[in-house]
Parts: C-alpha cells; structure tokens; sequence
C-alpha cells in the first residue's frame, strides 16, 4: 500500500510526553485525562486544558473511533490521507488513514488503531477502516 | 474603553511586484512604508508607532525601525500569521486611543516566489524547540491546503456544500481581478474551469487555492487630530475584534472559524450589522476560507454559505455582497503567504471610492475587512475591523 511506501519523520518527542511515545513503541495509544473534570483531551499536557487541574493521567485508548473529516493529499510524491479521528474516549486527534482505497473513505466511518513505523524514531498511531 | 472613532486609516500602499528577484525583504518593507506614508501626506518622522509581524527580518519590530530609521514610541509585533496586519490595525487604535502614539505604521513584505518556497504543499517544521503541539501533527503531513481542505470535506458533509459553490467565490474574485493590472491572474473563469482545475487535496482543486506571490504592503493608521489635518477622504475604524481559535483539547470543530468570536466583537463595538456593510473584504487562501467567514461573520447562516456565494453573489454591480474587488488573494496578491493586509487595502479604496470604476460600489459607507492566520484546520488567528467612510 502506498503508505507503506511513504517515509514519516520522526516524532520530536519531549519530556511532557515520552510516556506516549514508549507506549506508541508497544503498540499502545494513550490519552491523558483529567481526574478533576473528567475528561480526556489530545494532544497529551500535564496540565488539563479544560479545568487547568495538574491531576491528570494515561489511560490507554481503545483503538476504537470515527473518521471526523479528512483530505487527500494528491499533490504527494506519494498521496496520503491526511485525517482527524474522534476516539471512543472523546477527543478527535490529527492522523492519517492508511491501507485502503482513498476514493471510499466518509466522514464518521469507524475506524481501527494502527501503527506505522518513523524514520528512526516511535512509531505513529494511525486508522484504517474498520 | 472602545476604539470606535478613535483611529483613523489615514493612508495605504500595496507593492505591485508579484516576483520580487531583486528587491530584499527589508527593501519592500521600506518601499510600502514610504508609500503608505506619501499616500497620507505624512513623512517617517512623523511615525511614532511601527507594527511589523514574523514576516519582518529580524527579531520583532528591531531590525525594521533600524533599516527604516524610525523612533517609534510604541511597538507591537503580534504575530497571528495572515491575519496580523488586520489584528494590527485594531491594537494601532487601541496605542492611539491610550496616547501611546498619533501615528502608527504597519508594514508587510515577502518573497515565496523568488525563494522558491513551496507554499502549500509541503509540510513545515517551525525548526528550534518545537511547538508542543509538533510532534502530533507534523510527522502526519499537514500541509496548508489539506488542513483547510478538511474543513472544506467536513462543511460539506455536514452541509451538503459543493465544488461547484465554492467555484462561484474563485469565480468572483476573478471577475474583479480582470480589472487590476497588478492582479497575478487576470483571466476570468468559470465555475467548469474551477472544478476541472487538477485535484490539490480533496475537495480542493488547483484554482480553489490563492495565488502565490511576492511582495507586501502598507497602513498607516492615524489619531483623529492628525486625520483633520490630512487631504485624503477619512476612513474611521469603528470596531474590530480578534481570537484564536484551536482544536481545543481534541473538542475541534471544522464548521466554524475565529471569525464567529471576532466578527461579532467587532460587530458590537460598531454598533452595525452585516446588513449594513456594503463592501467586504474576507481572507482567501481557499474559496473554503471565505465560504466559512463570511457564515461566521453573520452574512448568511451557519451552513448556507453555499447558496449565499452562488450564482454571482459576491461579484461586484451583480451580486448582493461585493468581495475582494481587486481579484482578493485567489486572483491578485497574497504577499509573503499572508493576505490579511491586502484586505484593508481594498477595503479603503472602497470608502475613498478610489477603486477601479468597473468595481467601485456606489455610495460605499461601510466595509468589513477579516483575516484568518494560520490553519483553519490546525489553530489560527481571526481579525476583523469594521471602517467607516466620514
């Protein structure tokens, strides 16, 4: 698939979020919430945006959501679908659908967690439909 | 404390060059000021605030007041990407209305084309400490048109929006672009021409996209006691607002932009409605850009922008909502990738009724000028200003 054939650069990873980044190595999507008001935003801070509370903590995600919107970048070496998926815990996150055909993609379709390896650094959470 | 009345726009200036191979950055920031200034009847002595944003070389406004050789009292160089210059005009009030300064000057300068930039296309890193916001979107491939273009793919799943609405706003524009001589693209198009045009980045063909070019412009923007004194028509600034909007958390929403926030405080403060603006000047990077502005703004309902822009709406002696008479960013200029100053360009001659007589609206009293800087998909800064002919 044409993804596959794309290079990704690496993620320039930080304090704040390297817990993400070793997750993501694992094969595991991780989204910080809130323990004050309850909710979970993206990207990951420790500081939540909502409530400003510095309780916050990783929950893994289920892996589980629904295409928001997305563009097909056709002017690419190599085009890719560039896309905001909502997750099942809430927040809708910048990401590409990869390994299917572009042309049958819709908005609020399910889709599926998958990992894409990075040119020497974790690898990146992405979606495929489900 | 309001700025309605407090400030006037007193003269302007937009560089003609498209492709800027021999002239510097600081030299077309030079040559706007001083033709923004020679428009006023003032002179650089007279400027005792100066306005720059990140397209200035340098460190803020410092490398600029140097080359320029300016005192400036007071300096701001809030930088909101594209939509700065509007936002300037707004905080030039806010400094005239506090007595920071009488004369404040706003300069824009770029040169994409000569460098060879590939503007909209390629994904950028800012480069240094990155944006904490960086490592979970660049390595996906953001790029300027595919952002927008999602906002663009959502609004019309949402909406039922199509191509063929959003080609009527390139359309426009290039029926007003006929008449510039300045204007990148000169030729008019169709709404068949639009949408045949090659695909960029879904649903957002070629000629949805604004014109790449180099060059900048000029505002100098003026206390009341200044403009009595000055022979130019007066155009007051009575009101503006400005926002940033983002993905808030992971709560982002496509459908709207900052223009919904910004618009409306600038609204209030003017004490006007869109009913009342007969010339408005919307931020183009994309026909989707203006589509969606001019819904936040309040000129149509949320949702009905595609019925509002069609059939001609936005072209000039036609349609209800004149727009972007000097061919606007998708036909004419978007100097340095940053098209908000160009927007009160127009906006001006509007009022001064010194626009092309094949544009010109007649009895021209009132006009909106809005940016949007940054990604409309991402984050971005909106800035309105609503300018009045007295």
């Amino acid at each position: 698939m044409a993804a596959q054939e794309r290079k990704l650069p690496a993620p320039a990873t930080s304090q704040e979020t390297q817990a993400y980044w070793d997750a993501a190595a694992k094969g595991k999507l991780l989204v910080r919430k809130c323990t004050s008001c309850g909710q979970a935003h993206h990207y990951p801070r420790t500081i939540c945006p909502f409530c400003f509370s510095d309780k916050t903590e990783w929950i893994e995600a289920s892996g589980k959501g629904t295409l928001y919107s997305y563009s097909v970048m056709r002017r690419a070496p190599v085009p890719y679908a560039m896309a905001y998926v909502t997750l099942a815990e809430g927040p809708r996150m910048v990401t590409n659908i990869v390994d299917c055909d572009f042309d049958k993609l819709k908005c609020d379709q399910p889709v599926k967690l998958v990992f894409k390896p990075t040119d020497g650094g974790p690898p990146l959470p992405m979606f495929t439909p489900a | 404390m309001s700025i309605k009345g407090k400030a006037y726009i007193a003269g302007i200036y937009e560089h003609p060059t498209r492709l800027a191979k021999d002239i510097s950055l600081a030299q077309i920031h030079a040559q706007c000021a001083k033709g923004a200034l020679e428009d006023a009847g003032l002179t650089k002595d007279d400027v005792d605030g100066y306005f720059c944003a990140g397209d200035a070389p340098g460190l803020g406004p410092m490398s600029m007041v140097e080359y320029m050789g300016l005192k400036p009292r007071h300096v701001d160089s809030t930088d909101t990407g594209g939509s700065s210059y509007v936002l300037h005009v707004g905080h030039a009030a806010e400094a005239i209305a506090a007595g920071k300064c009488k004369v404040a000057l706003i300069t824009l300068a770029g040169r994409p084309r000569a460098e060879g930039m590939a503007t909209g296309t390629v994904p950028r890193s800012r480069g240094g400490t990155p944006t904490p916001d960086e490592p979970f979107e660049f390595p996906y491939g953001p790029t300027v048109v595919n952002m927008y273009a999602m906002c663009a793919m959502r609004h019309m799943h949402e909406f039922g929006t199509t191509s063929e609405q959003l080609a009527w706003i390139k359309v426009a524009a290039s029926h007003h672009a006929q008449h510039n001589p300045h204007a990148l693209l000169r030729d008019v198009v169709t709404v068949e021409e639009v949408v045949n045009s090659p695909m960029i980045s879904d649903p957002l063909h070629r000629l949805d996209c604004c014109v790449i070019t180099d060059g900048g412009g000029a505002i100098v923007v003026v206390a009341p006691e200044i403009a009595a004194k000055l022979k130019r028509p007066k155009v007051k600034l009575i009101g503006a607002g400005e926002f940033v909007k983002t993905q808030m958390g992971g709560k982002v929403d496509l459908t709207y932009s900052g223009a919904r926030f910004s618009g409306a405080a600038a609204f209030a403060e003017a004490g006007v409605r869109p009913a009342d603006i007969k010339y408005a000047s919307i931020y183009d990077s994309f026909t989707i850009t203006v589509l969606m502005q001019l819904e936040d703004l309040g000129f149509c309902e949320k949702g009905k922008g595609g019925a509002f822009v069609a059939d001609g709406n936005l072209i000039a002696g036609t349609g209800k909502l004149p727009f972007n008479t000097d061919g606007g960013g998708l036909c004419s200029n978007h100097p340095g990738n940053r098209g908000g100053l160009t927007k009160v360009l127009e906006a001006v001659r509007q009022l001064r009724g010194e626009a092309h007589p094949a544009v010109q609206v007649k009895n021209c009293n009132l006009a909106v000028a809005h940016g949007t800087g940054g990604s409309l998909g991402l984050r971005h800064g909106s800035a309105t200003v609503i300018l009045e002919r007295e």
